[in-house]
């Protein structure tokens, strides 16, 4: 694991609305490791990651990454960070009216000077990784969930960002799937050096792939837990923490109390 | 190894061994950043020489991914192109893993995307008219099932979603009210303006308030009324339903027993064909006002006999010839609205070419049924 930390996330509130979903959240990245976020619904994980690649304002709080200031007015650096940035989306958010080659050489004709020939073999090396060889004149309309969501990863890291972001990749797969995902989450990481930020509740996956996770909660509007998963499913005192790592249902919930 | 911080440029070093081949070292990063640069350099630089065989040698290379492999692959294609050898040396294990699982070694074979091959002239012709025969079937059915709907409404009218009616009443009518009424203004403004050009030569500008009440209730009214509402309301229609179509919520409807056409489409329907005779009597009235304003201010008549000579040319069946063609267009800006919006198949694009549709489809039938109307009129009346 790098020592650098590539994401610094201090003091940040963000919310809709009247509502406060994250207040006092403080964390670190460090580049080159498989960084999970997770916690139940609605407590946060995905308005935290909106938040990071400048989606949305923060009502306050400092996010920095690589060193660069996070800020939706400044389109600059905006843009700079970006460049470094790759987001995967819950549903791929390919676009319909192209095809799966033509998305994932948008991001390459866009910013680099290769040839249109050198493209296409590096749309398919692309498409190679993500197992859609021969897919490449689909249109996303035409493929699987399971099979947008590879494509959605082959566009994401079209330029071989630094970072790569992940929204719920697991999110209607199936478990040979899901798993063949995260191996590549694994080898992308290993292989390119990638420091990758998963936001999931996919109990396997995140046993399978992450290195160091942050827990969010609803009521606690921030951070519960952080480190290790396998060492806090073993040893976390926190209620919520060992509830969400063994997968138990809350003592108070409808259907145990249903049943006493 | 991690990715690059900036597009550092890269170096080589070239050395010619004894038996007419070179080797080549490349220093840095061969990453996205410095790919099409460093193509381009290469190029040039190997054009000096004719070597027997290029031996690349990655020792001192610190970053690679499969922007590198894409160099590798030009190398190689570059001195291969003559029967050369090619050798890659002193690669990391990292390296030679992604090279392996880039299939380095069958890189040129699969070289370009072949495009789908479109197919010849007749074949899509005959496709285009079969997708136009089943497009009509599907009209001709979805016109049954509204009907369906409507008589199911008639006998129980309890199962009108009546909130959904009032609000898009409150859409199509109230919100599209100060357009309408601006623009028939504007309408009885130009007419009594241009009008009275020609009237004036013989003294008869007091038929500027004929013309202007006339034309407007019974053909123009409706007419621009319709059009407004196919451009704000119909296309809105459309848009709805294709992207809740898009989203499964169609399909959400269909499973929880919900008919998606009384659900959807009947409160807009009934909306519409309230809300636009409703329009239509407003744009009427607005339209006399633009008239009576140039009356009053231009052609030096009192607004008092403007108002008289027009009570005095409009029948009531003008006015409810006027206000019943605007509940058919109405009807019709929904149907086709909703037909369109039915039709969305696949992603975002699909959305907008059923919006865009829905307004052309819906401003042509309403001149098309407004020709019919004057047709009628003719014979019957």
């Amino acid at each position: 694991m790098g020592s650098k930390a590539i994401i610094r996330v201090k003091d940040l509130r963000a919310g809709y609305g009247e509502d406060i979903i994250l207040d006092h959240v403080s964390f670190n990245v460090y580049e080159g490791e498989v960084f999970v976020i997770l916690g139940g619904s609605g407590c946060g994980k995905s308005t935290l990651l909106k938040a990071i690649i400048g989606l949305i304002e923060p009502r306050s709080g400092k996010i920095t990454i690589d060193g660069d200031e996070v800020s939706v007015d400044d389109d600059t650096t905006l843009q700079k960070i970006l460049r470094k940035v790759g987001v995967l989306y819950q549903g791929a958010a390919l676009f319909g009216s192209m095809t799966i080659a033509e998305n994932v050489a948008l991001p390459i004709r866009e910013y680099t000077s290769l040839p249109k020939e050198s493209i296409d073999v590096l749309v398919k090396m692309k498409l190679g990784l993500v197992n859609l060889e021969g897919y490449e004149n689909y249109l996303p309309s035409e493929l699987s969930g399971g099979m947008k969501k590879r494509a959605g990863l082959a566009r994401a890291m079209a330029l071989n960002p630094k970072i790569l972001f992940f929204d719920e990749p697991s999110a209607g797969l199936d478990p040979v799937t899901s798993a063949e995902l995260d191996d590549l989450i694994l080898y992308l990481n290993r292989s390119l050096g990638t420091t990758m930020v998963i936001v999931t509740h996919e109990l396997q996956s995140i046993f399978a792939v992450a290195q160091r996770i942050i827990m969010l909660d609803k009521r606690a509007k921030g951070i519960i837990a952080e480190g290790n998963p396998k060492y806090l499913r073993d040893h976390s005192q926190n209620q919520f923490v060992k509830q969400f790592f063994n997968r138990q249902a809350d003592e108070k919930g409808v259907v145990s109390r249903g049943s006493q | 190894m991690s990715v690059p911080e900036t597009p550092s440029t890269s170096r080589y070093e070239i050395s010619e061994n004894p038996e007419g081949g070179i080797t080549l070292n490349i220093h840095g990063n061969m990453g996205a950043a410095n790919a099409g640069q460093m193509i381009d350099e290469l190029t040039a630089l190997l054009s000096d020489y004719s070597p027997s065989s290029l031996t690349v040698d990655l020792e001192k290379v610190d970053y690679l991914d499969d922007f590198g492999t894409l160099v590798l692959a030009h190398l190689r294609k570059l001195v291969t192109n003559g029967g050369n050898g090619f050798y890659v040396i002193n690669s990391s294990d990292k390296i030679k893993e992604l090279l392996s699982i880039l299939h380095f070694d069958s890189l040129d074979e699969k070289m370009s995307i072949e495009k789908k091959r479109s197919s010849g002239i007749f074949i899509r012709i005959g496709e285009a008219t079969l997708q136009h025969i089943s497009d009509l079937k599907y009209a001709i059915s979805f016109i049954g099932s509204i009907i369906l709907s409507l008589v199911h409404i008639c006998l129980h009218p309890r199962s009108l979603r009546t909130d959904d009616t009032i609000r898009y009443m409150q859409r199509v009518g109230v919100d599209g009210l100060p357009i309408v009424a601006l623009i028939s203004f504007l309408m009885g403004l130009i007419m009594a303006f241009m009008s009275s050009v020609q009237l004036e030569q013989f003294g008869a500008n007091i038929y500027v308030a004929s013309l202007v009440s006339l034309a407007m209730t019974r053909e123009l009214g409706p007419i621009m009324t319709a059009i407004i509402v196919a451009g704000r309301s119909g296309s809105a229609f459309a848009a709805e339903i294709g992207t809740m179509k898009i989203s499964e919520e169609v399909d959400a409807l269909f499973t929880m027993g919900f008919n998606p056409v009384m659900f959807l489409v009947v409160p807009k329907l009934v909306a519409a064909a309230v809300m636009v005779p409703i329009l239509t009597l407003f744009s009427d009235l607005f339209a006399i006002m633009g008239g009576l304003v140039v009356g009053v201010f231009m052609l030096d008549l009192t607004a008092g006999a403007y108002m008289s000579q027009t009570i005095k040319t409009l029948e009531l069946f003008d006015v409810f010839w006027g206000v019943l063609k605007g509940g058919v267009f109405g009807v019709l800006i929904t149907w086709i609205g909703c037909f369109r919006g039915f039709q969305v198949r696949g992603g975002a694009a699909s959305v907008g070419q059923a919006t865009t549709s829905a307004v052309v489809s819906s401003i042509f039938l309403i001149i098309m049924c407004d020709s019919v109307f004057s047709v009628i009129l003719r014979y019957w009346g």
